[in-house]
This record gives structure tokens, sequence and C-alpha cells, in this order.
């Protein structure tokens, strides 16, 4: 069957069978492999992209279910070059460790963003309770969706910018300096 | 990797056509909607419907509306939207309590109140939700409505009375005046199935009297409600010591399995606490408290 969608902003076609899930469609038919296939029973939340703005485990979606709807994932997180800010988090807070639960991390914590920019502690531990980081780095997780919040694109995304420049402009002055 | 075994897909484009699809192919069609509890059965050859006929697009099945004193909730309303709905819990407090402990809030972002009651999985929150509301069932074949209570609705595990060639469209909740609703469930962690839950409502009298009272389970085997732990507390004003008859009751009624969740000893002993928390949660909050 034709199934046609918009992946992050381009409309793809492809003709699948019915049974393909929409994890496999983007990896497979489309080559993005920044979503991760995980426990494949909807437990672990490695595959989590957004189905119309609305995180979906993307293991317990047809893609044929998607047919005519728009899928964000995290290559489609990043605008001209300029990080989401809740990648920005991921990174200053250091908000994983391995990173194979990342993207689907930063795709629902991004939703969540959008509807409760104030999100507390608490809101955010339960946006992500149907997601598992094996290395136990819920902490650093947290850390980095709060930093995302302080730091909203378009508000003040200028001067966090300004801030990672310092920071990796910093040591390279220490070495010119040495 | 897991995926399903092959089937063909078709999706509906009204409730007519949908009815016309599933009469077309028969019994080995399937309705799916949010397909959180489908798609894995299907991966793992539990499920291996011949045909798919994908409801999503049928959006006049995804409302709440209140009809006088009726609540009315169709059949595509995600989990999600339930629980964010300020009316729906107002009304029934019950169903955001279940609500919160369906899955975890990802899948409630897909899964549907009609999904969840019509997989009918002994484990399932809504049923035991649907059944102390004394909600009503209504499904559509090509004859028109048919209007099922929730015990002619549920025929056993994994068995509902919707034919091959309907859907169930809507649910519809009665209001009632002095009346509140709780339930409460022990999981092992986060988005597990059940290994009990219990839920209750209550309804109270002009006079501080129980006018009604309902008591049901989940994943405990007892497929219908605990009547006899009903019978305790209707008529009488509640106190600790009929909330505490009435946990023991239930606990004695239900038949549950050993599992790795937990023995059979110790699933009476959640039916029998759990009971007891609901009670005294729903008849609190009839009486204008938050417990």
């Amino acid at each position: 069957m034709l199934v046609t969608m918009t992946v992050n902003g381009t409309e793809v076609a492809r003709d699948i069978e019915p049974r393909v899930l929409l994890v496999h469609f983007l990896r497979e038919e489309l080559g993005m492999t920044g979503t991760h296939w995980g426990c494949d029973t909807s437990n672990c939340g490695a595959c989590v992209v957004q189905l119309d703005g609305t995180p979906v485990k993307s293991c317990t979606v047809l893609a044929a279910m998607a047919d005519g709807h728009s899928v964000k994932t995290v290559e489609g997180l990043a605008e001209g070059g300029t990080l989401d800010p809740i990648q920005q988090g991921f990174m200053e807070e250091h908000g994983l460790q391995c990173g194979f639960c990342t993207p689907g991390m930063m795709l629902t914590t991004n939703a969540l963003l959008k509807e409760n920019p104030n999100p507390t502690e608490t809101d955010i531990r339960e946006a992500i309770s149907g997601q598992i980081c094996r290395c136990t780095g819920y902490a650093t997780i947290v850390r980095a969706v709060q930093w995302a919040a302080e730091h909203p694109a378009g508000g003040d995304a200028a001067a966090a910018e300004a801030g990672t420049e310092a920071s990796v402009a910093e040591p390279e002055k220490e070495v010119a300096g040495a | 990797m897991q995926i399903p075994a092959p089937f063909d897909y078709a999706k509906a484009t009204s409730l007519d056509d949908a009815v016309a699809l599933l009469s077309r192919y028969g019994e080995d069609a399937h309705v799916i909607a949010g397909g959180h509890s489908l798609l894995p059965m299907m991966k793992l050859r539990l499920a291996r419907p011949d045909w798919l006929i994908d409801i999503n697009d049928l959006h006049e099945l995804d409302f709440i509306r209140r009809e006088g004193d009726v609540l009315v909730v169709g059949a595509l309303t995600r989990h999600h939207t339930l629980l964010e709905s300020e009316e729906v819990q107002a009304l029934f407090p019950i169903i955001g309590d279940a609500e919160r402990v369906v899955a975890d809030p990802i899948v409630r972002n897909r899964g549907t109140l009609g999904g969840s009651l019509c997989q009918a999985d002994p484990a399932e929150d809504l049923s035991t939700v649907c059944t102390v509301l004394g909600a009503e069932a209504v499904v559509h074949g090509a004859s028109g409505d048919r209007v099922l209570s929730m015990d002619q609705f549920h025929v056993g595990p994994y068995e509902t009375a919707v034919a091959f060639d309907e859907v169930l469209t809507e649910v519809r909740i009665p209001i009632r005046p002095r009346s509140s609703s709780a339930y409460e469930k022990v999981e092992r962690r986060v988005g597990d199935w059940a290994v009990a839950a219990a839920g209750a409502s209550v309804t109270f009298a002009d006079d501080g009297t129980l006018a009604d009272v309902a008591i049901g389970t989940t994943a405990v085997g007892l497929e219908t409600r605990a009547s006899a732990a009903e019978a305790v507390l209707r008529g009488k004003v509640p106190t600790e010591e009929l909330i505490a008859e009435a946990g023991r009751l239930t606990g004695e009624a239900v038949d549950p399995m050993a599992d790795q969740r937990g023995s059979v000893e110790y699933k009476r002993h959640l039916a029998n606490e759990l009971t007891q928390r609901t009670l005294r949660k729903a008849i609190a909050r009839a009486q204008g408290q938050e417990a």
C-alpha cells in the first residue's frame, strides 16, 4: 500500500506492507536511524517520535496509521543548524550516559515544554515515566529539561548560544595560552 | 524484531463504512483504534486478524458531552483526553484515578476508551470503572444501535458482546446527585498491569445513608460486582466497621490466580485493602471532602 506522510517537514511516500511499524518505516525505509528501536513491547520508549506533535511509541503504531499525518523525529528537532533548547539542555546538563534513550526522551520533553513551559520536577518525571534509561540517568535528564525550560527557543536562545560558544572557546584559549 | 503477521488494511471513512468493511471481510477482520493492546498481541501472534479496519479517522467517535443527566463519551476518546477533562474529573473522579494508572503517559496519548473496553483484558482498568459507574455501552451495526449494560457487554476474559460486524461507539454514564467514586490499583511499576485493583461508586440518600453502592475489582478473577460486600453497606450510614466488613467480603469473593505478580493470599489481601481504601475515598468525596 502507498503511504504518504510528512517527516520533519518533508513529504515522503513509500509503497509498503500494511504490517510495517512506524519505527521500521523511519529506520529502514527512510534510513533515519535516530529513532531507536528498543524493547519492541511499548515499554521502554526508545522509539518515541511525535505524531502530529504528540509523543507516541513508534513500535506500536503502524506506518499506515501515520498516512496523511506529520511525524517529527530527533533528526527534525534542530532548526537550521540551531539546536532545539532540549537538545542544548541535554548537552549542558549531560542528560545521558549511553544515549540510547536520548532521542525518545528529547521528543517527549520537547512536547512537554510546548504544553507546559515551566514544568515541576514531578511533571517532568511523570512525562518520562513511560521511558526507560538503563544507565539510571534520570537526575541529569530532569536537569536537562529544566535547563531547556529556562532557555526557551527565541527567548534567550541567543544568550544560550553565546554561553555555549564561550564554554567551547575558553579551553581553546587556555590551549593557545599554554 | 517483532512484527505482526501479514494482514490487509483499510481505513474506514465513516461509521457506516467501518460496519460495511467489517461485514465484507467477516470474522477475520478486526477494528484497530489506538492499537496499543492489539498490536502487541499481533506481534506475539496471540491475535492474527486477516484484515485491520482502522477507525482513527472517525473523529465523530472522539467526544465527551453531557446530555442531561448522562455523560456520553465517544469510544475513540483517548485516555489522555479523559485524564485532561475537568468535567470528567468533577463528575467521576474514579476515571481520573484509573486513567492515571493506565499504562504510561505516552501510551495514553494513543490508547482509547473503546479499545480498552473491547479488549476486555481481565487486568484492564476501565471495565471495572464503567461497571461500578453503571455505564451503558452503545454498539452500532448494520441494523442500528444496541444499548448494553456492562454486564451484557462484558462476556468474559477478552470477550465482549460486540459482534464481528459491529463497532462500540459510545459509553453512557449516568450522573447521580450526592454520589462519588474512586479507584485504587497496585502495580509493580509504572505502566504494568494491575496486581490487583478495586473501584467503588457510592450514592447517598438525603438521610445520610447509602442509597447505592457498587464495588468492582480488576485482575483478581471476579467478573461481576462484589454484591455481598455492597449489601453490607446499602441502606446504612457508612462506618469504619462496615467498610472493613465490605473489604473482607470482597477479599473472600475474588478468585485470583497465583503468578509472578503474587500469591493468591496476597491478591485476596489486596482486594480487601483496596476495596476499603476506594470506599473511604469515594465516601469522603461524596461528602465533599477530598480523601
